[in-house]
């Protein structure tokens, strides 16, 4: 008899518990962030495709055409090109491909760069009709960010 | 020509109670999953209109935009009856409530039974509904709907036995007046009749939920087991007066716990009584098992029918018997 009131007093308790906790949820800021109105910020981790970063000093990409991340590259979707130019030091890029369509994001290429002149970026909005808008210059949208 | 005033007042009731209903039952679908979605931190609807008020019109022209499909094989007169068997009971129900001193369609004397009268032939129209659809889920939802309306209807009938011992009366209005004068008159703390009335309150509040069909005791529809439940064959304005069906049955259940228990149109400070604290205490309730909804997860069914005949009919008995022996002692 005891424990049968027992029992009825501490279930009657542990549900008036679960009521305490779902209206404290639901005074509680919402979180939901509504997608195409607001965005959040991206984590720094975050890999996305991967584009050209710039010197700070000469505003030109730091990439000196030695071919690595094109090597590293597991599934060929690097094309690095360049030319030796009059009073030049080095070589100087003329193109850098980015077969995305083929990309797995591994960052291989990020990690055997030895001037860290290229990075992933934070660009998560892809969406297109068109398999010819994944082939990205990746010169150009440098010089475009310029 | 000559009309007589008492139609004319009938009629106005007649429409506003309908319309009453109607509104309740597409604004508490708002309401619902406002709530639903602020206790789960999410927003809800936003889009229709400042709030997404404009949300239950919207759901409500897109029900009745869509085809009545009568399947193949369904009991033709039973299918088409069954939402009408929910939905006319709980309008009927509304006449005898009083919301407060001077607005109430009817003043019966008999109003608590005519209320329970009504509100157990909503489980008929459950039944013929599913019995008629020739679904096998509509069925074993059927069954379940009414052994647990058989299990709840005891305990809160034995509850509602113990509170017109008390106040001597079936009539509404008069069991709302026995209670005026602050919270402290009011049946839910009335512990000179019998120290168990807040309990007796949780009872009848259980009860209520079990009879209106709501979670954690939403047997009936479980969607996660029974498609739909009861409505599985219903599509368009047939689903849409069931579901208008259901919530007039939990604003009618909301209505006579606050009448019951809490004062009805009384101020619980003995302020500025009117028909608007019957309003706030009734959608606190209504807001409660909302609040009930989306905390608790459906019990098993063994577990409900447990729950009644083995905690709620004893205590509910315990009480009758308390309080019996209580209004002869003093």
């Amino acid at each position: 008899m005891i424990d049968y009131l027992r029992e009825i007093i501490s279930g009657t308790w542990s549900l008036f518990v679960g009521l305490g906790i779902t209206i404290r949820y639901f005074f509680q800021p919402v979180v939901t962030v509504q997608y195409p109105y607001q965005t959040l910020p991206m984590t720094p981790c975050f890999r996305g495709h991967i584009e050209l970063t710039k010197d700070e000093e000469t505003g030109e990409t730091k990439c000196i055409v030695c071919g690595m991340c094109q090597k590293a590259c597991p599934s060929n979707c690097i094309t690095v090109n360049g030319e030796k130019r009059e009073g030049v030091k080095g070589k100087v890029l003329t193109e850098y491909t980015l077969d995305f369509t083929k990309c797995s994001l591994c960052g291989l290429c990020v990690e055997s760069c030895p001037t860290a002149a290229i990075t992933f970026s934070k660009d998560y909005n892809l969406a297109g009709v068109r398999k010819e808008a994944y082939i990205f210059d990746l010169k150009k949208r440098l010089e475009a960010k310029n | 020509m000559h009309v007589d005033p008492e139609i004319i007042r009938l009629l106005a009731f007649l429409v506003g109670v309908i319309a009453f209903a109607a509104l309740n039952a597409a604004y508490l679908v708002w309401l619902e999953r406002k709530e639903a979605a602020h206790i789960q931190r999410r927003i809800g609807p936003k889009e229709v209109g400042p709030f997404g008020l404009f949300q239950p019109l919207v759901d409500g022209i897109k029900l009745m935009t869509k085809q009545l499909i009568v399947p193949a094989g369904v009991d033709p007169v039973l299918f088409k009856i069954a939402p009408i068997l929910v939905m006319v009971p709980a309008i009927m129900s509304f006449v005898t409530i009083p919301f407060s001193e001077t607005l109430v369609a009817r003043n019966l004397d008999l109003g608590l039974l005519v209320i329970f009268a009504f509100a157990s032939v909503n489980v008929l129209g459950l039944l013929l509904g599913a019995w008629g659809s020739r679904n096998k889920y509509a069925v074993i939802s059927a069954a379940r709907v009414v052994s647990q309306n058989v299990a709840y209807e005891i305990p809160m009938l034995v509850t509602v036995v113990t509170l017109v011992m008390i106040t001597g009366t079936m009539n509404l209005h008069n069991i709302v007046m026995q209670q005026q004068g602050g919270f402290w008159h009011w049946n839910i703390l009335n512990l000179s009749a019998s120290p168990l009335m807040p309990v007796a309150f949780l009872i009848f509040f259980v009860c209520m939920l079990a009879e209106t069909n709501r979670a954690p005791f939403d047997m009936a529809e479980a969607e996660s087991e029974l498609v739909a439940g009861a409505f599985t064959e219903y599509s368009g304005m047939g689903f849409g007066v069931f579901f208008m069906g259901e919530y007039a049955n939990i604003v009618i259940g909301a209505s006579v716990a606050t009448i019951l228990f809490l004062g009805g149109w009384d101020c619980p400070l003995g302020l500025f009584p009117g028909v608007h604290w019957f309003l706030i205490k009734m959608y606190f309730l209504i807001f409660t098992v909302i609040w009930i909804r989306w905390t608790f997860p459906r019990t098993t069914f063994y577990g409900l029918l447990n729950l009644s005949w083995k905690i709620l009919i004893p205590i509910s008995f315990f009480n009758l018997i308390l309080t019996s022996a209580m209004l002869k002692v003093f």
